[in-house]
């Protein structure tokens, strides 16, 4: 009985191809390799005078074939060992690759430091820290001494935005 | 006797003192919490090093380098977690031998064994750097090409990992150093019409996402895990009955891990694995091994941090970097102003050998705080990683964007970071992303270099000896994994 159901959970398991990770893995290397070569291209072309032993082309162009070459080696090597599963990736994962993304926005249209400040704070929290001091020390406090730190060892200047502004004015 | 001199030249300054006890106590700390270590701390740390003269700048990083392979091996034994990659070989043994009651043990041999090992290989160090360094005087640029070549696929051979994915990750390496400006016409290569792409892609960017934000995107993964931790009191020096047993394994790992340090690899990970396994195949106990054999600790760690030295030979006397570390060290010098190679040796000798005496320093310091500060070092891992990561976040961005003060660093960084958990996901290594990044414009530049002089004919590299040796080492290195797994089906 338990042979049955181990069989059943196995035949579940066996995804097509096209759903294995080396085939998804593969495939995007490949196709951003091609994208790449197509784009290598378009580089211009040096007149023979100027020209230093290759086309500036030439170099890059050799790497993505090498690349897409050995990446279909890879995937065909699959084949016949497959890669381990992988665990499905948690939630906290993507919340701190959507962080990421607002940190990008507040950085690019509010402020560099208050940027920093929400990321550390939605990070923390989200991964399970709840204690309103230490959530402070790690958005608030840390953020300004690292600021103040990099403003006055390294003469930094940071990117203007309405926090630094009021500093800097 | 006047290089003595030199190398003693650090224990005469306190500037450079003082640089050797922040670097040390620095590096035991990044050693000692997981995901952080000697790379990311570089990395991290490179941008402070600006406001440091250029020996004080390389000193730090180096003794970091030196206390941050050290460092892995606390966590390894107290909480079975490799604090580096180099210390994973350790918790095979350390963590049962602590669970035994005898963590201060493992911890001494730990110790004594690193530091024998670090001591060990700055005397390769300074014996083979000189003779490397005399040796590239005979190097053209298809020499530099070829070895440049070598480089990389010993990289492949013996890194981590499927050697096919090592390749396609040191290409991928290579492929981003195109990036920007070509060098030679100064034609733009994909760099999309974004302006800040023309001058290419910075080092630290690309070192800070693959390593630090990729490890903070992997922690993000691993919040569940609950680490057992076991209780240390004291660390103990090994008695004269270890000492009996393995004394020979010490040095054996010294021997082997300076040897693989030399060669463009893993450094210190790779070493300690085969450090390890040498241990257990020389054993008159191999069966003790995976249950608390303590020459399995002393020849994981004697290996580990011989890399140190070893990384350094072909990193100061070619430019070639020997792991991923020294690759960050390569960066420190050349932001500094000073150009690594033969030349190095002749017209500088008084920073040379300071950078030998420090990492000599370093290895006794780091000797000495493992020892009376192993227990404080070990409670630093109970910092929660909600408090840290963001921490090392708000550092990482800060440093990053510093160098060229520019957010494209920053948004590169992030980018990097994603690719670089992906990549450790789906069992690509990142070292060799990192050693192809600072090999590319070496190997473009002298590769077309090469074929100027030789007018275009490829086949001209095989008529310069050195340079035929350096393919021919190439190539073995490219079919030894296959002969290596040829081998294991048979066995």
């Amino acid at each position: 009985m338990n042979n049955v159901q181990n069989k059943k959970r196995a035949n579940k398991s066996s995804l097509p191809f096209f759903f294995t990770n080396s085939f998804v893995v593969s495939s995007i290397i490949i196709i951003i390799s091609f994208v790449l070569l197509i784009v290598a291209f378009t580089f211009d072309i040096v007149p023979p005078i100027l020209n230093r032993g290759i086309q500036p082309a030439t170099f890059p162009k050799a790497l993505l074939v090498l690349i897409i070459f050995l990446t279909l080696i890879v995937y065909f090597l699959s084949l016949k060992i497959p890669w381990k599963k992988e665990k499905k990736l948690p939630k906290q994962f993507f919340i701190t690759l959507y962080n990421f993304i607002l940190f990008v926005i507040i950085a690019k249209t509010l402020d560099f430091l208050l940027a920093i400040s929400v990321l550390s704070f939605l990070i923390s929290y989200f991964w399970g820290e709840r204690r309103i001091i230490y959530l402070l020390l790690v958005s608030i406090l840390f953020p300004i001494i690292v600021f103040i730190f990099f403003e006055t060892i390294l003469g930094l200047r940071f990117p203007p935005g309405i926090i630094t502004n009021i500093y800097y004015n | 006797m006047e290089n003595l001199y030199l190398m003693m030249a650090p224990l005469f300054s306190s500037k450079l003192l003082i640089v050797l006890f922040f670097g040390t106590l620095f590096g035991l700390i990044l050693g000692v919490l997981p995901g952080l270590g000697p790379t990311t701390g570089g990395a991290l740390i490179l941008p402070f090093t600006m406001t440091l003269d250029p020996l004080s700048a390389i000193v730090l990083l180096t003794s970091i380098y030196c206390a941050g392979t050290y460092g892995g091996a606390i966590t390894a034994v107290l909480i079975n977690t490799p604090g580096t990659p180099a210390a994973a070989a350790t918790c095979l043994d350390g963590y049962p031998l602590a669970q035994k009651g005898e963590a201060g043990r493992a911890l001494g041999m730990a110790t004594v064994s690193s530091a024998i090992g670090g001591i060990f290989s700055v005397v390769v160090l300074v014996f083979f750097a000189p003779l490397l360094a005399q040796l590239a005087y005979e190097f053209g640029q298809p020499e530099y090409f070829a070895l440049a070549i070598f480089g990389l696929t010993m990289l492949a051979s013996i890194g981590d990992g499927s050697p096919i994915k090592n390749l396609i990750a040191g290409a991928f390496g290579i492929l981003i150093s195109t990036i920007g400006k070509d060098f030679m016409t100064s034609i733009d290569r994909f760099t999309f019409g974004i302006n800040e792409l023309s001058e290419g892609i910075g080092f630290i960017p690309v070192v800070v996402g693959l390593f630090a934000i990729s490890e903070m995107l992997t922690q993000s993964t691993l919040l569940d895990q609950v680490f057992k931790r076991i209780t240390l009191k004291a660390v103990k020096l090994p008695s004269i009955d270890d000492y009996k047993k393995t004394w020979k394994t010490i040095l054996r790992s010294s021997g082997i891990g300076s040897f693989i340090g030399v060669l463009p690899a893993e450094g210190g990970t790779v070493a300690s694995l085969i450090g390890y396994s040498e241990a257990k195949r020389w054993s008159k106990k191999p069966k003790e091994f995976g249950k608390g054999s303590i020459e399995g600790i002393a020849g994981a760690e004697a290996a580990n941090n011989a890399a140190t030295g070893g990384a350094m030979v072909p990193t100061l006397a070619l430019g070639i970097p020997g792991s991923a570390t020294t690759a960050v060290i390569l960066t420190g010098l050349i932001i500094h102003g000073v150009r690594p190679g033969p030349d190095l040796f002749r017209e500088q000798p008084e920073f040379l050998y300071g950078i030998f005496g420090s990492m000599l320093i370093a290895n006794i310091l780091f000797f000495v705080f493992g020892f009376f500060g192993a227990k404080i070092f070990a409670r630093i891992t109970l910092v929660s990683n909600k408090l840290l990561w963001p921490m090392i976040f708000a550092v990482s961005v800060c440093g990053t964007y510093s160098l060229n003060q520019s957010l494209i660093d920053v948004w590169i960084m992030l980018l990097f970071g994603v690719i670089g958990f992906f990549m450790r996901r789906y069992g690509f290594s990142l070292v060799p992303v990192i050693i192809g990044l600072i090999l590319g414009e070496l190997v473009e530049g002298t590769l077309r270099q090469s074929l100027v002089i030789f007018e275009g004919n490829w086949l001209m590299f095989f008529t310069r000896p050195i340079a035929l040796t350096f393919f021919i080492l190439s190539f073995i290195a490219l079919i030894f994994p296959l002969i290596k797994r040829k081998k294991i089906k048979n066995d």
